[in-house]
């Protein structure tokens, strides 16, 4: 097998029995989850089952009390020891994995001292080394392709909270990154600005993007995902086809968050 | 001591007030030089401690926090004059007070002499002690962020320090500002308690003429004037650098006009971020 083959073999994302735990409370209870290339995996499940946490642990936002997280065949967040044991990563190790993760978050956090353009240009200058002139370029096709070529000079609190998220997702991919992650990216947003984010999403997927998306519109995972996973109480308890699992759930769970769900749109 | 020779000096003079005195002096070289000394002691006494400040709250982050927290301890609990007691007269125990008055620096330099060692002992007392108390201001200031702001620039591959020193620490410095120019203000006028530790700074200065001519009321006249000159100026730079920092973040709040800030009044934001760092008590 040539080194190609072995490689585009690994998955994306391999989360193997993850564990974790704020002070007493166990919220992921071993957790495994595997992403292939070019996937669109839809987390859904109701509020409090760990959706969140989980999506912050395979970025090292959550550290792990036990498990292991793998991005491209990269342990993230620790390294395993002589002994076999897992260790914490340094800084520079952890930063350098992240640096291929785009994250995009359900209150956007774009820099508001910046602006739209400078909040995509600052990570690819100050860690990736490349010149601001290249940034620049970039960072303009790149808002262009969500829509807000405009709006490059504008700071954050005089955009839309759409175009908002517009932005921090174009901040993100700015990285080029290899998977996204995307935390209730439309959560925080009027219904009318809802459209405009998903459809950039949705782009992104058809161009082959991996993405982990957990979100309560269960119309973009029915129309986007290539598989839906389903969280209660910190542990997957369905995964499948969009299709198949909204139309016949097997668990007794999955039905009745999917009638509340249906209840309330 | 000052109240017993101003006493003294008012006897002496037979309670009469001389405006020319006042007049006389107000422009006397060794004020002016005094002058400068209180505004090069305040500036590099007030940037050390910020720094200190900075490097306490790293520190509180790390293993060594009891460290950092005993630094606090110590000179939140022990008063600035024992402090400068100390730290003016600590160079002749490390065999450096000769080599240090040796130094010719201040008369090359066109002002009197005076020995070294008392004007860095001073600074250090200054730098050490405002340290303590910028701590509190740094953290207020950084902790007042957003941590989203901290983890979106973690997530986009930046390692803490560059997350601080460009995402975090320039919105923290709009908060950190107000508080900060205060400080400042503080950090001018209590400078003055170095002229007791042989430190030829403005007050040093006012009283050694006030002291031998017995005109001590005269020379407090001449000393309030260019302390009220130093702090007003101050004043005219802090409204112009919390104007400019605001407008950096373009979010809507106006920076503390001149006239409010020298007459106390903060704009409702920075007043209620002012609020919030000064709780802890302070001199
Ligand atoms: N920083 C924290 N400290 C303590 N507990 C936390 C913390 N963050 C989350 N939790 C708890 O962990 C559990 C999972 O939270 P999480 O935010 O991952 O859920 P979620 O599935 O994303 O929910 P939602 O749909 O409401 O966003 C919850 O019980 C929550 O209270
Ligand atoms: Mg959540």
């Amino acid at each position: 097998m040539t080194q190609e083959q072995q490689s585009s073999m690994t998955p994306m994302v391999a989360a193997t029995d993850v564990h974790k735990w704020f002070n007493q409370t166990e919220v992921l209870r071993g957790v495994s989850l595997t992403v292939g290339r070019g996937e669109v995996v839809v987390i859904i499940g109701p509020s409090g089952s760990g959706k969140t946490t989980f999506l912050r642990c395979l970025n090292h936002l959550e550290k792990i009390q036990q498990g292991q997280i793998t991005i491209d065949g990269e342990n993230i967040g620790y390294r395993v020891e002589n002994n076999g044991k897992l260790k914490e990563d340094s800084e520079k190790n952890i930063s350098h994995v992240r640096a291929q993760i785009g994250m995009v978050f359900q209150r956007f956090n774009l820099f508001p001292h910046m602006t739209a353009l400078q909040n995509v240009i600052e990570a690819p200058i100050h860690v990736l080394g490349i010149s601001k002139a290249e940034a620049e370029e970039r960072a303009r096709q790149l808002l262009q392709k969500v829509g807000l070529a405009h709006k490059a000079d504008a700071y954050p609190n005089k955009l839309s909270g759409g175009q908002q998220q517009r932005v921090a997702i174009a901040r993100a991919l700015a990285m080029q990154p290899k998977l996204m992650l995307f935390d209730e990216a439309t959560s925080a947003l009027d219904p009318e600005l809802v459209g405009e984010v998903l459809k950039v999403m949705k782009q992104l997927a058809e161009e082959g993007m991996t993405m982990v998306v957990v979100t309560h519109e269960m119309g973009f995972a029915r129309d986007v995902a290539d598989r839906v996973v389903v969280m209660d109480q910190g542990q997957i308890i369905e995964q499948g086809q969009p299709a198949a699992l909204f139309a016949n759930p097997q668990q007794e769970r999955t039905r009745t968050f999917l009638g509340m769900v249906r209840r309330a749109e | 001591m000052p109240i017993v020779s101003a006493f003294i000096g008012i006897l002496a003079q037979g309670t009469q007030f001389q405006w020319d005195i006042v007049w006389k002096f107000l422009f006397d070289s060794s004020i002016l030089q005094g002058a400068i000394i209180t505004i090069v002691l305040a500036i590099i006494s007030q940037f050390t401690g910020s720094v200190i400040g900075l490097l306490i709250y790293l520190i509180r982050r790390t293993p060594l926090r009891p460290a950092a927290e005993a630094y606090i301890w110590f000179f939140r609990g022990t008063p600035l004059l024992v402090q400068l007691l100390f730290l003016t007269n600590i160079f002749p125990l490390l065999n450096l007070a000769r080599p240090l008055n040796s130094s010719t620096i201040f008369t090359d330099l066109g002002f009197q002499y005076m020995p070294l060692s008392f004007f860095l002992g001073a600074f250090l007392a200054f730098a050490f002690n405002e340290g303590a108390y910028m701590a509190e201001i740094m953290r207020a200031g950084i902790d007042s962020i957003d941590p989203g702001q901290m983890e979106a620039a973690k997530s986009l591959g930046m390692s803490y320090g560059l997350a601080m020193r460009r995402i975090v620490l320039p919105q923290a410095a709009r908060v950190i500002i107000p508080p900060l120019g205060n400080e400042f203000n503080s950090m001018l006028k209590t400078t003055s308690l170095a002229g007791y530790f042989g430190v030829l700074e403005l007050y040093g200065a006012g009283f050694n003429i006030g002291n031998s001519l017995f005109k001590p009321l005269e020379l407090a006249i001449d000393l309030s004037i260019w302390y009220l000159l130093m702090t007003t100026l101050w004043g005219f730079v802090q409204s112009y650098l919390e104007r400019r920092f605001n407008a950096s973040t373009l979010d809507g709040t106006k920076g503390t006009r001149f006239i409010d800030r020298v007459l106390g009044r903060g704009t409702p934001a920075t007043e209620s971020a002012a609020e919030a760092i000064m709780t802890g008590g302070r001199r």
